[in-house]
């Protein structure tokens, strides 16, 4: 009894998670204008996305931010994770609270305080400012997701590393660096999916010369339900679901070694 | 924690700090006081802002339009913290709690929609709460009533809107702080005959502490800020914060009084992550003295939510 109770409920909650995009995912084949009735199976609405140049030449864009971002991110990320668990340093704890609250604070502070940093030092809004608060958006997820890797491996692999005559650097390269590298995929796996995602801060951080996906998404989605709105989003879920599973994958791989 | 390399010497370590410190100072200190001087600025006929000293924008917080945005936004914020740690702190035990076979899995389906864009799911639920809705659909088919529900577009839509989006945020901490409960715990306290109830007040509510409050944190900040479900869902008719914020910036270039609202979230989230440190120290404390079994690592609680194909495999 308490066991079937316990299965119903745990259903109901996954069926409140997913109803909704199924839903947006069925409807978007629905060759009707309308989502009253179902007017048979149709692709139409996925052509019509295809030949929508406006909003072809922002997910180019997203996809360009994200990419970069996502890099930089990685790069940064690492490196101040590497920094924070590897060395004794003033203000360590310091580094490591600032971290901790940027991957909290709230994106909107993090998009108005860079727009207003952006303006004060007379900056053009558009692909580098929008790349800038990107990378600072991603790069604390990285950081953490790479620590808390390095947290689980044993401390005297790299302590035999310099005994044994290896350099600093050259440590890093052959010990540290391959031990987090599922952390490292995933952080950038993450990212990527960030960013693509972010409409809080790309609001703030880009101008009418470079669109990005999420804001112009966010114009088309505010007019109400439209077929090419259920196409797109449910493209954007699966794209997402694909880099949900490549980030399960990397990390599983390299654990069972 | 064996000897860390304290001196410096070596310019990869002096490379790793530097780099580190110069892009926390340049993109998170820097604009954070930029928009704190902002906040403490005239706003300018024709620039964002003049600089002249005014205290104004932060009295302006307190007339009757900011302090109408700010309940609202409080109390929708409140209600869907609330809602998210009661539905979603029974939903995380029992996937902490199944099978090990099972857990992955289970797990695996909350960090799908934790990933997905909140936007496009935002407007997923359009469908299903909207006037041609599934409920409002279904409820007709079945004769209960006679013409849709309106849902949309009210405060309870944007309710259901932030308990949807942001309940993944909540169970993923619990998840990561229930798991990691030792369960010798609380059969030794059945052994000396408490009751579930009294072992769960007593044992398992006081060690998952630091998880509730790090879900908390991250259903309540944002949902103040995100402005997007309550445009989609709530309409023009009450705004948010989020909103308000945005709008200072974007529609009516009032600048300093949007810095200064922004000021109310900033406080928050140091409330917050002041509590989240403090009940986490406490579950340490209790772990050093060897009373009990520990869950309180004092370490970041998003290293469990943002980084889950980590936390899905341990």
């Amino acid at each position: 009894m308490m066991r079937s109770l316990k299965r119903a409920y745990m259903g109901l909650v996954y069926a409140f998670f997913y109803l909704p995009l199924f839903v947006v995912f069925v409807y978007s084949f629905n060759s009707g204008k309308y989502t009253t009735n179902w007017g048979g199976f149709s692709t139409r609405w996925y052509e019509s996305l295809v030949s929508n140049s406006a909003l072809l030449d922002a997910a180019l864009n997203s996809l360009m931010v994200a990419v970069c971002a996502a890099s930089l991110a990685t790069f940064l990320g690492t490196l101040t994770a590497l920094s924070v668990k590897r060395y004794h340093f003033p203000g360590r704890r310091v580094m490591y609270g600032g971290i901790f609250l940027l991957t909290v604070s709230p994106d909107i502070v993090m998009g108005i305080s860079l727009l207003v940093m952006f303006i004060a030092l007379k900056m053009e809004l558009g692909f580098v400012t929008i790349l800038l608060a990107h990378t600072t958006l991603c790069a604390p997820f990285v950081a953490v997701t790479v620590l808390a890797r390095l947290e689980e491996f044993d401390e005297h692999l790299i302590e035999a590393a310099r005994d044994l005559g290896a350099s600093e650097a050259a440590a890093f390269r052959h010990v540290l660096l391959p031990l987090a590298f599922p952390a490292i995929a995933a952080g950038w796996l993450l990212s990527f999916t960030l960013s693509m995602d972010d409409v809080l801060i790309s609001t703030f951080t880009t101008g009418p010369s470079f669109e990005v996906l999420p804001v112009k998404i966010y114009s088309m989605v505010k007019l109400g339900v439209k077929p090419d709105v259920n196409a797109l989003s449910a493209i954007m879920f699966l794209f997402t679901l694909f880099f949900v599973l490549l980030a399960q994958a990397v990390s599983q791989i390299r654990r069972k070694q | 924690m064996p000897r860390l390399p304290g001196g410096g010497g070596s310019a990869f370590r002096a490379f790793g700090i530097s780099v580190t410190w110069f892009w926390l100072g340049a993109f998170a200190l820097l604009p954070s006081l930029a928009l704190l001087l902002v906040s403490v600025l005239d706003r300018g006929e024709l620039d964002f802002f003049i600089p002249a000293l005014t205290l104004g924008n932060y009295r302006e917080l307190l007339g009757p339009v900011f302090l109408r945005v700010l309940w609202d936004s409080v109390r929708l914020a409140f209600f869907s913290t609330l809602v998210c740690l009661l539905a979603g702190y029974p939903f995380a035990y029992h996937i902490a709690r199944a099978r090990p076979k099972w857990r992955p899995w289970l797990l695996l389906l909350v960090i799908i929609p934790f990933w997905t864009n909140s936007l496009i799911r935002t407007y997923a639920l359009i469908l299903i709460i909207g006037a041609q809705g599934m409920v409002n659909r279904l409820l007709m088919a079945l004769g209960l009533i006679d013409a849709p529900l309106v849902i949309m577009y009210t405060d309870f839509a944007v309710f259901v809107g932030l308990t949807y989006t942001l309940l993944p945020f909540m169970v993923l901490p619990l998840y990561a702080s229930i798991e990691k409960l030792d369960t010798n715990l609380l059969d030794a306290a059945r052994d000396l005959g408490a009751g579930s109830l009294r072992a769960f007040w007593h044992i398992t509510l006081p060690l998952t502490l630091p998880g509730i409050v790090a879900g908390c944190m991250l259903v309540f900040l944002p949902s103040l800020g995100i402005f997007y479900v309550p445009e989609i869902l709530g309409g023009a008719k009450n705004m948010l914060l989020g909103t308000f914020i945005k709008n200072q910036f974007l529609v009516a270039n009032n600048w300093p009084l949007g810095a200064a609202a922004s000021a109310v979230l900033t406080l928050a989230l140091i409330l917050m992550a002041g509590l989240y440190r403090l009940s986490s120290l406490r579950v340490a404390g209790r772990e050093k003295k060897g009373l009990l079994g520990g869950n309180g690592d004092g370490k970041n609680p998003r290293r469990e939510a943002a980084n889950l194909p980590e936390a899905a495999l341990r």
